[in-house]
């Protein structure tokens, strides 16, 4: 088995998946309950253990506290970027957090970072992934949204690298979704996505072309998504609760949770039923009921006498500048996809019709689809397969970078669409005799004035040989890489120095503080995924035994001839002599050595559990205990 | 025309960039190095005689070359471009160059072919461009435009400093008479009243001047005849007249825009 597996990885706002291409498709694997999806909610609970996913969502409800969801929309964000979040979503930000420092959030005692709780649920996929490849998986590509601009790229790719991930691609979410769908009908022509998540909202226009997707325009909003319709389902009910039963829960942890919960299930059902029923417990007993018909839900999250005021409409401009952008008119474009649990809203559907004049596609499951997109994007990266032949992704920078120049003023050096990798090299001098730094204010956005566009970094050109003013000539390049992040170096022409560039991120760690934080670090991957594995095998061999000497006391038993009993007990001694022993490979070998040398015993086992099941008597009579669907004696056991 | 923009003193404008401590001399990309020499050389890998940006005995991603956007694409400095055939290499050229089909091979060769399809894409974007195309040969050919250039309009705009205007005779009149209405309508605008005559002339002669800003991108291809044939003709004489043609008809443009803008931002749009 292929240690150099690479798996693909869909980070969302509200769910996070891990796929990889099982011949010439791709597939998701599921984490230890067989479900697809890992909820991205993490917890603390009071043993300080960190518990992701499923098994951490009912901490949301019991201890809100210790329980945090949706943190991708506090990746790569400041302190300021974030106060209209704060107000809806319950983040409970640590009391000593200091103005430009990398936000921490509270879970209990302790606080993590963003990239941290990202890490915690990418940890979870790893670990779901080497289960399933029983090797360990230390290579990912990891999608994000497509408008997600520098800082939240590297506060993604800093979640992998703390996860004990190797972040060989960042891939936009939409583009990824396009990779999955062009696997199966592979034409030419143009393809808008319309990706609304949970947290964010994402389109991208693609000109597919024998294998090459082009994207030539993306746009968005990082801050658009289901969780916002819910936060307006909350208020209706908090508003109701508040007016007809005279209580203020709004501050009440709990509360808030569980009427959060009832409303995305009546978001949910609303889909596909005319009305639904949300019902929440209160605390001290009260039941709130309402009724809310699909109709009234529509002109909620569309009201069509206030389009300022229409999550759905937020979504139009975005559509159109891509369009604009692209230079194509709606009816140019041939094929749509739509991706993203908020797009199973009927209403939804309706304003992509109506937007680009086409039936969305929707066969692939919207859940899903970016998380098997990453992992073609993952196949084409470790060399392609037949599957893969041919397909190659071009995607664009979705924000124009620019930099900060006399007067306030961005000069755009890279224009937002431009196919990544993409460069522009600026040459500055000095306005001072001697002056030997130069200070470089770099900026994402499309907003003329500085002020109003995104800081990405300050970089101090340093060790510029002293000369009078205006002589030196320092070359800076700029450089997007394939993952839309941004590289700089820079270089002084006269004495042909390389000129240092000191990073100074505007949000987001440093690499020592990255380095710091590393859960698994890559040396000691390899050592963790053994003891692990280590495990595993000790609990399947108990498990292996135990299923014998059940086998030992069934009538099949009796049907084996001494050759075959022999060979079965000097098995089984063989893997007890080994089962304490550190050797994974031997315990492994014995396992798989009894496993096969049990077999008739197994198929005597099911032959008899049927034919004292058809002599009338019931199944736990039948010495198999658990019935027919009773596994295989040495099947493959569940480990914690 | 316009003043600074609200709320900026000049004064201000002076703290924060001597602040910053920084002078941009030269805010235009730098054209990758004017080489007309060789675009070849030998591949570092299987010593093949005549890899470009790949090597096409091996295939290995090769070092950049100090290349011009148009000798990257193995052309000449001709305007006139076969624009379904540039789409054609830009899509071989990928299909060897990509970081995503180079992330298995070591270093070096990574960082090549992040720099080669980087370059590779910036070459296509400003040659598939008419105007991109344009003035990059411009500048390739000695020629700054950086007077009219945006960053120079805005910078202008939000310094207060007089940008240098170019004088456009043919269009004196009725420039003047479009920058009357605007008055009279940012006036209007102040005392809370509304003109909607005067909305539509000024509607109207944008109208106008949107027509003459497409008929130029069409008067532009005679320019790249007139440079083509030069270049074949390899007359000096020619191509400056050719440049000198193109200079004038950015430069007339570049103002009708500033023209719409201005219009656009009076009529709130």
């Amino acid at each position: 088995m292929s240690t150099d597996r690479i798996v693909g990885i869909d980070l969302g706002t509200t769910n996070s998946l891990v796929a990889f291409m099982q011949g010439d498709r791709p597939v998701v694997i599921p984490g230890e309950d067989g479900v697809n999806l890992v909820p991205s909610v993490v917890a603390l609970d009071d043993k300080e253990q960190i518990i992701v996913g499923n098994a951490a969502r009912k901490y949301l409800i019991e201890t809100p506290e210790r329980a945090v969801y949706s943190i991708k929309r506090l990746m790569g964000r400041g302190i300021e970027d974030i106060q209209q979040e704060l107000k809806l979503f319950p983040f409970r930000l640590a009391e000593d957090l200091q103005p430009g420092e990398v936000l921490r959030i509270r879970l209990g005692e302790k606080t993590f970072t963003p990239p941290e709780i990202s890490a915690f649920v990418l940890r979870q996929l790893k670990r779901n992934a080497e289960r399933f490849f029983n090797a360990p998986v230390t290579k990912a590509v990891i999608t994000v949204p497509a408008y997600f601009n520098d800082a939240q790229r590297q506060a993604t790719k800093d979640a992998g690298r703390i996860a004990g991930l190797e972040v060989l691609r960042l891939v936009n979410e939409p583009t990824a979704a396009s990779l999955a769908y062009g696997l199966d009908k592979k034409q030419n022509g143009i393809v808008a996505v319309y990706d609304l998540g949970g947290g964010t909202f994402d389109v991208s226009i693609l000109k597919l072309h024998d294998g090459i997707f082009e994207v030539v325009a993306t746009n968005g909003d990082t801050h658009l998504g289901g969780d916002d319709i819910d936060n307006l389902l909350i208020t209706i009910a908090l508003d109701d609760i508040r007016g007809d039963m005279g209580m203020d829960v709004s501050r009440n942890g709990e509360a808030v949770a569980t009427i959060r919960k009832a409303v995305i299930e009546a978001k949910i059902a609303l889909s596909s039923q005319p009305a639904t029923s949300l019902e929440v417990e209160l605390p001290g007993g009260k039941h709130y009921q309402r009724t809310i018909t699909r109709e009234q839900f529509e002109q909620l999250i569309d009201p069509p006498d206030a389009p300022e005021a229409s999550i759905l409409h937020r979504t139009v401009g975005p559509c159109k500048q891509a369009l604009e952008d692209a230079g194509l008119k709606p009816e140019q474009i041939d094929e749509v996809v739509l991706v993203g649990g908020s797009t199973r809203i009927p209403k939804v559907r309706a304003l992509v019709e109506e937007l680009f004049r086409r039936t969305p596609h929707t066969d692939l499951n919207p859940d899903e689809v970016v998380a098997l997109g990453a992992a073609v994007q993952a196949n084409i990266l470790s060399g392609g397969s037949e599957a893969t032949e041919n397909m190659l992704l071009l995607d664009v920078t979705p924000l124009s970078l620019g930099i900060e120049v006399a007067g306030g003023v961005t000069d755009k050096i890279i224009l937002r669409n431009s196919t990544i990798p993409a460069s522009a090299t600026q040459h500055y001098t000095t306005q001072v005799d001697g002056q030997t730094n130069v200070a470089i204010h770099v900026l994402q956005g499309e907003r003329e004035l500085a002020k109003d566009c995104r800081s990405l970094a300050r970089f101090e050109l340093k060790g510029i040989p002293p000369m009078p003013a205006g002589i030196p000539r320092v070359e800076v390049k700029f450089l997007i890489d394939a993952n839309g992040i941004l590289h700089v170096s820079a270089r002084e022409q006269r004495s042909g120095k390389e000129a240092e560039t000191e990073v100074q991120p505007s949000y987001g760690l440093t690499d020592e503080q990255v380095e710091s934080m590393i859960l698994d670090s890559f040396d000691s991957a390899e050592e963790d995924f053994r003891q692990r594995q280590l495990i595993e095998a000790r609990n399947e061999a108990g498990t292996i035994m135990a299923a014998l000497e059940k086998g030992k006391r069934s009538p099949a038993w009796r049907q084996l001839n001494t050759d075959e009993k022999k060979r079965i007990a000097k098995m089984e001694k063989s893997l007890h002599a080994v089962k304490g022993e550190d050797d994974y490979q031997a315990i492994r070998d014995a396992i798989d050595a009894l496993n096969q040398g049990t077999m008739r015993l197994a198929e005597l086992m099911m032959d008899t559990a049927v034919s004292t099941a058809l002599k009338g008597k019931t199944m736990d009579q039948a010495d198999m205990g658990e019935g027919p669907d009773a596994p295989h004696p040495v099947a493959k056991a569940e480990f914690e | 025309m316009r003043a600074r923009a609200a709320g900026e003193s000049p004064a201000a404008t002076q703290a924060r960039s001597r602040k910053q401590g920084l002078m941009a001399i030269d805010t235009s990309k730098t054209i990758a190095t004017a080489g007309s020499g060789d675009t070849t050389a030998n591949c570092w890998s299987c010593g093949d005689m005549r890899a470009a940006q790949f090597c096409h005995a091996c295939g290995k991603v090769q070092p950049p070359l100090p290349v011009n956007y148009f000798s990257f694409f193995g052309l000449p400095r001709k305007l006139n471009l076969d624009m379904s055939r540039l789409e054609r290499d830009f899509y071989e050229l990928s299909r060897k160059l990509h970081p995503d089909l180079n992330a298995r091979a070591d270093k070096r060769e990574q960082e090549w072919s992040l720099e080669q399809s980087s370059l590779l894409n910036d070459a296509y974007r400003t040659l598939k461009d008419p105007i991109k195309r344009t003035q990059y040969l411009l500048r390739l050919e000695g020629v700054e435009l950086e007077e009219q250039s945006k960053t120079a309009t805005e910078r202008a705009r939000t310094s207060g400093e007089v940008k240098k205007q170019i004088v456009l005779p043919d269009l004196l009149e009725e420039v003047f008479e479009l920058n009357m209405q605007l008055e009279e309508l940012r006036a209007n605008k102040k005392m809370g009243e509304d003109d909607p005559a005067l909305v539509r002339d000024l509607e109207s002669h944008k109208a106008q001047f949107e027509k003459k800003y497409e008929e130029l991108a069409e008067e532009l291809k005679n320019h790249w005849d007139h440079w083509d044939r030069a270049l074949d003709l390899d007359s000096a004489e020619e191509r400056r007249d050719a440049l000198d043609g193109m200079v004038d008809l950015l430069n007339r443009r570049s103002y009708i825009r500033n023209l719409v803008r201005d219009v656009n931002e009076a009529l709130g749009k």
